[in-house]
């Protein structure tokens, strides 16, 4: 197979940090090869000095056997190579079409013709099944839209190279599989694709070679057919793993959170969350599954006071010291928050909620817990140790605590945000999407906390996207479709085509007694209330 | 009455086209992400670039021709201007210096300059004129003006630059959203990490839309002196407030330029409302009050921003990294 690019002896450093050391790569024609590595060991860097984003310090590329400078985007593009960047590179008020024009020449000189470039990306669209309205406003887009329209974006300035850095992320697993159809086209028409993602099944499914970098550094290449997700693990943090995630029997099982008939109206006036019901105990994780957008992010912001559900909703909450239960519709979410009753949210885009960029760790830390100081000058010792603790526990990459949070990589950033949610001690934990970008060690280490807070008799609710892991983590899981709960099963007996099917509504033709939004509370399906 | 409205109006229409001018060149520089708050300094430079060129020029020549005057006030108004957009730019893009900071100074560095040198050409008066300039851009637009009546009188009455003004709205709304140049040079001022991956000259734009706006906007202030204030330089410093609105005005526009033409006017109206409408409804007797009727095109400003923070549209929203500098390591 034809080499598409080589690089050789590529090094980048970013002040005192190393991002690339030495690393020598071929990426070959009509092949798919992904880029593995622990957050932070260098990947996006590494790509991005192909895309033009990035100047390396030293070493060199050759594109198609001739030695190269890419100095800019524009070099980029001119070699044929096109990225689809981990944080969009999209203008929100722009429609799709003005995006994947940006910054080309015309056809004709100086004016726009948008109708021959619509013509142009409908041609596109159809050759890859994409399914993207050339005037619609990206700022109206769905995420998955955003990708798609970005890989139309590249394949319009006909790039024959492409990069994909973590874009299955914040794809849904149909989105992902739609995805992988057209990179397996890309690679049958001879291009030449890399894809950088954390998900081990994705390379194996996927690529046909796997490079591996860790802290920088260069590792090696192996050819999918002879790799394991072991195997590759091992490659990638550099020791011996095991890849099992533990499930503590639950201890002193109480009832912390009990709702009922919970109703929440969305902004467009239909329903998002119809008639929940459901309870959750302490000493116990519940896993919360579906298809994205069905609801989930929803009934955590109920429960967390973040949104005021119709009225009839009853959100129950039981405190540890307290006999009676206290409910919280109608209250505050700082009165929430203070009960003990903390919510941790990873959004799409990880900088945009939640941490100021600009800040270190230190003082991210403080951003959360300011209202706890009693004094009028900010106490700045409490969150220096809180996010040293944080980030020796998470084992964040980063110089010191006081490195702005900007310029972490994406996965490390997404420890500060998780890290510092678990360290305020609460008694009800929710968190969705806790590990989404990381890799595969950071994950298991927030399981492991995750597991060290049920054994403290923290009731922990867990909205993960990953059905093999909600199976292996959660006591029971909650599944959700369409705003609704469509089952309640036992995380030790549910599989995952069980699941899969709950969460597409199947599941109500094939099984007669269960109605949905009728889901009785304490109904587990296979196997019944075994931990009661 | 009707004489009276029609004064108002044509001082209106005078008035917008001061702050129109300024306005407009703020609109292309903001575009592309830079706010540049010297808009009153680079107005200054722009009015006393443009008189001093014309003053020299009238003085000098034996028989100075209208037109020469009229070419080389607005070179050199329009240089002098672009020479403070050059300086923003090179402070804020280059070095990255705080825009702001770098605005503000700006502007007191176009007063200083102005008044600096002005006091030369002043030579101890309190004012000067430079009066063939002056009837070169006043000039009215001949027979229209005097054969249509009261429409003439309302219509074709004003210097060149007034309709120049209105062209150029024109020709700058069709720039920013017919051409692919206009198209990047919002996509600079929206997402610049992104028209930069999009392999557009970040850097180059930002300094073309801020230098040539600069430009754009000292044509305002050269108007203020050779027209609107029938080319006398004097020694008060009323540019800086018209510069000010110009800004507003930006933000009443919600950066479209074909509002700058109407909203340009009613600011206009509005700033000499108290001149006109009490003498129109009867009332005497304002001179204590009139700074507070002058306040009004800054009220309806604010009132514009909230209603449009309220109406959250996306598109009526300031260019998204307004005020950042950007730099394509940095992240
Ligand atoms: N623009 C930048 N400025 C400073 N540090 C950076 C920058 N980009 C990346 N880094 C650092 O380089 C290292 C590698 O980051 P990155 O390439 O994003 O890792 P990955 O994509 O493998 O998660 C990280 O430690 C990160 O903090
Ligand atoms: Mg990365």
């Amino acid at each position: 197979m034809e080499d598409a690019i080589r690089l050789v002896g590529i090094t980048k450093t970013f002040g005192e940090i190393r991002a690339n050391r030495d690393i020598s790569l071929t990426i070959r024609r009509g092949e798919i090869l992904s880029l593995l590595g622990e957050n932070g060991s260098g990947k996006t860097t590494l790509m991005n000095i192909l895309s033009g984003i990035y100047f390396p310090d030293a070493g060199q590329v050759f594109v198609g056997g001739r030695e190269v400078t890419i100095a800019s985007p524009k070099d980029a593009f001119d070699l044929g190579i096109g990225m689809i960047h981990q944080h969009f590179k999209l203008v929100d008020v722009f429609t799709a079409a003005e995006n994947i024009i940006l910054g080309l020449p015309g056809e004709r000189r100086g004016r726009l013709d948008m109708k021959a470039v619509e013509e142009k990306v409908r041609r596109i669209c159809d050759r890859y099944g994409f399914d993207i309205e050339p005037d619609q406003k990206v700022y109206e887009m769905t995420v998955s839209q955003k990708q798609t329209l970005e890989i139309v974006k590249v394949l319009y300035r006909g790039a024959d190279i492409l990069i994909l850095d973590e874009p299955t992320a914040v794809l849904t697993p149909q989105e992902t599989e739609k995805l992988f159809a057209v990179m397996r086209e890309m690679k049958k028409d001879g291009r030449a694709v890399v894809i950088i993602t954390h998900k081990l099944h994705e390379v194996l499914s996927v690529s046909d070679r796997v490079s591996i970098l860790r802290k920088g550094e260069y590792i090696g290449t192996v050819d999918t057919k002879d790799a394991t997700e072991l195997s590759l693990t091992e490659m990638m943090v550099g020791k011996k793993v095991t890849l099992d995630i533990e499930r503590p029997e639950p201890e002193n099982r109480v009832k912390r959170i009990e709702v009922k008939n919970l109703n929440v109206m969305g902004p467009e006036g239909v329903p998002v969350l119809k008639d929940i019901s459901f309870e959750a105990y302490g000493g116990e994780i519940l896993g919360i599954a579906g298809i994205s957008g069905c609801g989930q992010k929803e009934l955590l912001e109920a429960v967390a006071g973040l949104t005021i559900p119709m009225a009839g909703s009853s959100v129950e909450y039981f405190p540890p010291d307290a006999d009676k239960p206290e409910q919280l519709v109608g209250r505050s979410p700082r009165e929430i928050k203070d009960m003990g009753v903390h919510l941790s949210f990873v959004p799409e885009d990880r900088l945009g909620m939640g941490l100021v960029a600009s800040m270190g760790m230190a003082d991210n830390m403080m951003l959360k817990s300011y209202e706890k100081g009693s004094s009028f000058f900010i106490e700045k010792k409490a969150p220096r140790e809180l996010a040293e603790a944080v980030k020796d526990e998470l084992a964040v990459v980063t110089p010191s605590v006081g490195y702005p949070v900007r310029r972490l990589s994406g996965g490390n950033v997404q420890k500060v945000l998780v890290g510092r949610e678990i360290a305020a001690a609460p008694s009800v934990l929710m968190t969705a999407y806790a590990v989404r970008g990381l890799d595969i060690g950071t994950s298991y280490q927030i399981y492991h906390l995750l597991n060290e807070q049920k054994k403290k008799g923290v009731a922990v609710i867990y909205v993960g996207e990953d059905l093999d892991v909600l199976i292996d983590l959660c006591d029971r899981i909650l599944v959700l479709c369409a705003g609704q709960v469509t089952g309640i099963v036992d995380g030790r007996e549910a599989t995952k085509e069980g699941i899969g099917l709950l969460m597409t509504k199947i599941a109500r033709t094939d099984d007669g007694h269960r109605h949905l939004g009728h889901a009785d509370t304490t109904e587990t399906t296979e196997g019944g209330a075994a931990h009661e | 009455m009707i004489p009276n409205l029609l004064a108002w109006l044509l001082r209106a229409i005078q008035f917008g086209t001061i702050i129109m001018f300024g306005s407009m060149g703020e609109i292309l520089t903001e575009k592309s992400g830079n706010l540049n708050l010297g808009v009153p300094g680079i107005m200054y430079l722009g009015s006393f670039a443009g008189f001093a060129s014309a003053y020299l020029y009238e003085n000098h020549a034996e028989n100075p021709v209208p037109f020469l005057c009229v070419v080389i006030a607005l070179l050199c108004g329009f240089l002098a201007s672009a020479l403070g957009g050059l300086i923003y730019s090179f402070l804020t893009i280059t070095l990255r210096a705080n825009q702001n900071v770098t605005g503000l100074a700006l502007t007191t560095f176009g007063m200083g300059v102005a008044n600096f040198f002005g006091g030369y050409l002043l030579k101890g008066e309190v004012y000067t004129a430079a009066p063939v300039s002056n009837a070169a851009f006043s000039a009215k637009i001949p027979f229209l003006s005097d054969h249509l009546g009261l429409f003439g009188d309302a219509v074709f009455s004003y210097g060149f630059l007034a309709y120049t003004a209105i062209l150029l709205a024109i020709l700058l709304h069709v720039f920013l959203n017919k051409t692919r140049t206009g198209l990047n040079l919002r996509a600079v001022g929206e997402n610049p990490a992104t028209a930069d991956a999009a392999g557009i000259n970040v850097t180059k734009y930002k300094y073309l839309a801020t230098v040539i706006g600069a430009g754009i906007s000292g044509i305002g202030g050269l108007y203020y002196v050779l027209d609107y204030n029938n080319g006398i330089w004097a020694t008060t410093g009323q540019v800086e407030a018209l510069g000010w609105l110009a800004v507003a005005l930006v933000i009443f526009t919600t950066w479209y330029p074909l509002n700058a033409i109407w909203g340009a006017y009613l600011f206009g109206m509005l700033y000499w409302l108290y001149n006109f409408l009490p003498k129109l409804i009867g009332i005497t007797n304002i001179d204590r009050t009139s700074s507070l009727w002058q306040m009004i095109p800054y009220i309806v400003t604010i009132l514009v921003l909230v209603g449009v923070s309220l109406r959250r549209k996306r598109e009526s929203q300031p260019p998204a990294s307004l005020g950042l500098a950007y730099f394509r390591e940095e992240r």
